[in-house]
């Protein structure tokens, strides 16, 4: 397929405000061309105001933005070469699934509309559907009507609200899967937004992580969740124990230690943040290990909990202090602990990180499972 | 004896629909009835002269058109207005909307004969001569309340994000109406269109009060004849309006029938 977008798009202090409060913040952020990007965060975060405002479909109060070297702020959505998949889907009730596809095609007056939108049809394997009405679909066809009538455009971006939010589980995993092939097959821009951390995670080259109207944090998946920047990010994507601990002077340039509950513990120097005294040092749990291993970080505590889930088994373990710490072991037939047993917690200090201990522990962690 | 109890309903409303059939039937037969004096109220000889010649009494076809001109003239004009209104009350917020909300209730609930003479008053206040254009203006104003009412029932189903669509897909305001809005809430205009149209047809109290010697529509000209004995030929143009109804009624459902095996 022919390549012919224009350009990154670039929001530069993109803010919207209403009467009483600021959905968005003054928001920067510079999406590649062709990537596929997610804006991650708890609804009510300003994801969905971003995307909006980035459709023409909600007027910022202040900011700009632009695709390439054009800005189209001033413009109207049906002046933008931007699509939207619908959370809801919105499909036009009254009109073929064709019809549908055909819809933006027509709006501009191209020829080859049938056939174009024939061909994506067949792209997201609909072509046997075409003359069928929208409610005659199951929801999981609709999401791929939908996704066809946008992409038939072939946008400079591409947005999703939410897009496979009304979907079951299993679905859920074939279409993020669909969607990323399908996304490298035209290499569009995809803008993604969603509550999902682990949907945002699985199709995303990128990730903005947004909370309260301002972006937390930006980066790939990885980096996220390994090196998150903010105990929201730590706690949002993920699990993460947080102990409070206080940086000891001094320390090699690769290794810092902390002093967690008179315990010292080392972290990798580049996972700590400049000039801060008072950290939560995290650790994912699955970086846990039951039993020594070796490293500098070892703790010990009471096993208060086990849950067996088949690949692995999670463990709660009481801390002297009354803290619990997850500790999420594969079932590889190693180190197995039972309830009440006195166990040895270690992890490999690369796989710690410091946090400025201002922040609130639990920031984020309600909000995981949240649907909206 | 249970199987009279498991039918119970159905017997029920055989018997509504029969209570409610009745009059019709009686039209309908009568049609083909060759009364024995003026009065055509019982049956003396089947015929078939009334069909074949309705517009046999004298006046009567004249009436009819003219109550289906003012019908047709009256529910457009109202349509247009009434489906504006709604579009307005259901889209927007304004000053003085829930009042405009409330106000437009007033000429349902308002009894006719006071409404047909304040209009004949208001009439003769402005010089408006009684007549088919009064009648029109009066027939509009009622009429306009039961398309608003019947538009915005559907205005309020509208999903709005099918518009953001139609926006988002490259369609301007013009076309996003045009091809979105319209064939959505096409049927409640078009429910609304055949109200206003069979309450025009129908009206004989405000009409009256704002007719003149020379504007006489089917209903007052049915009352008329009514003294003197009704002419059969309004039984045939009673069971022809009544068999339109039912074939549009019928219509509608068979559409929208089909409609819902799709889906299913």
């Amino acid at each position: 397929m022919s390549e012919q977008s224009k350009g990154d798009l670039s929001l530069v202090a993109l803010t919207k405000s209403f009467a009483t409060f600021t959905a968005v913040h003054p928001l920067d952020l510079t999406i590649p061309q062709g990537s596929f990007f997610a804006l991650l965060g708890p609804s009510g975060c300003g994801k969905t105001t971003t995307l909006r405002m980035i459709a023409g479909l909600e007027e910022p109060t202040g900011g700009r933005i632009r695709i390439g070297d054009s800005d189209i702020t001033e413009t109207k959505a049906y002046q933008r070469n931007v699509n939207t998949v619908f959370q809801s889907y919105a499909l036009f009730p009254h009109m073929s699934v064709l019809d549908n596809v055909m819809f933006g095609l027509r709006r501009r007056g191209d020829k080859d509309a049938k056939a174009k939108a024939n061909e994506v049809l067949e792209l997201v394997q609909l072509g046997q559907v075409a003359n069928k009405k929208p409610t005659q679909l199951s929801g999981g066809m609709q999401q791929r009507v939908a996704l066809a009538r946008a992409l038939v455009n072939r946008p400079d971006v591409l947005l999703l609200d939410e897009p496979l939010g009304a979907l079951d589980l299993k679905l859920r995993r074939q279409m993020q899967i669909e969607l990323k092939r399908i996304q490298q097959e035209v290499g569009l821009t995809f803008i993604h937004v969603t509550h999902d951390q682990e949907e945002a995670m699985t199709m995303a080259d990128s990730i903005a992580v947004m909370n309260a109207g301002r972006m937390e944090q930006l980066g790939d998946p990885a980096t996220l969740y390994e090196q998150p920047r903010s105990t929201f990010v730590a706690n949002f994507l993920g699990q993460s124990n947080l102990l409070r601990a206080r940086v000891n002077p001094g320390g090699t340039d690769e290794m810092v230690t902390v002093r967690a509950h008179d315990v010292d513990l080392e972290v990798s120097r580049e996972h700590l943040p400049d000039g801060v005294g008072d950290v939560w040092l995290g650790v994912r749990p699955e970086k846990l290990r039951l039993g020594e291993s070796g490293g500098p970080n070892h703790l010990r505590g009471i096993v208060r909990d086990v849950s067996f889930s088949g690949v692995a088994t999670q463990y709660s373990v009481e801390m002297p202090w009354g803290q619990e710490l997850i500790v999420i072991q594969q079932n590889d037939g190693s180190n197995r602990a039972t309830l009440g047993e006195a166990v040895t917690v270690s992890w490999a200090a690369q796989h710690g990180f410091a946090l400025d201990a201002s922040q609130d522990a639990e920031a984020g962690a309600e909000l995981v499972d949240d649907h909206g | 004896m249970s199987w009279i109890k498991r039918h119970l309903i159905t017997f029920a409303a055989i018997a509504v629909l029969i209570y409610m059939l009745v009059p019709n039937v009686i039209v309908a037969a009568f049609s083909f009835n060759d009364p024995k004096g003026k009065y055509n109220y019982n049956f003396n000889e089947f015929s078939t002269a009334a069909w074949t010649n309705p517009c046999g009494a004298q006046g009567i076809c004249e009436s009819l058109g003219l109550s289906l001109q003012i019908g047709v003239i009256a529910s457009l004009a109202a349509t247009a207005l009434g489906t504006m209104i709604a579009f307005a009350l259901g889209r927007y917020r304004f000053r003085g909307r829930s009042a405009t909300n409330l106000l437009i209730f007033m000429p349902m609930a308002t009894p006719e004969v006071v409404m047909g003479s304040s209009l004949l008053t208001l009439f003769l206040m402005l010089g408006v001569p009684s007549g088919r254009t009064a009648i029109l203006i009066a027939h509009i104003m009622f009429c306009v309340s039961f398309v608003v009412v019947a538009v915005k029932a559907r205005v309020a189903t509208l999903d709005p994000k099918l518009e953001e669509a139609a926006a988002d897909l490259g369609a301007n305001p013009t076309q996003t109406f045009m091809r979105v809005t319209l064939p959505l809430a096409a049927p409640g205009i078009a429910a609304g269109a055949l109200l206003a149209f069979s309450l025009s047809f129908d009206d004989y109290i405000i009409t009256n009060f704002n007719a003149s010697p020379s504007s006489i529509t089917f209903p007052m000209y049915v009352w008329g004849a009514s003294a003197r004995g009704v002419p059969v030929q309004v039984y045939v143009i009673g069971t022809v309006m009544f068999l339109l109804a039912l074939i549009v009624v019928m219509t509608g459902q068979l559409i929208s029938s089909r409609r819902n095996r799709q889906v299913a």
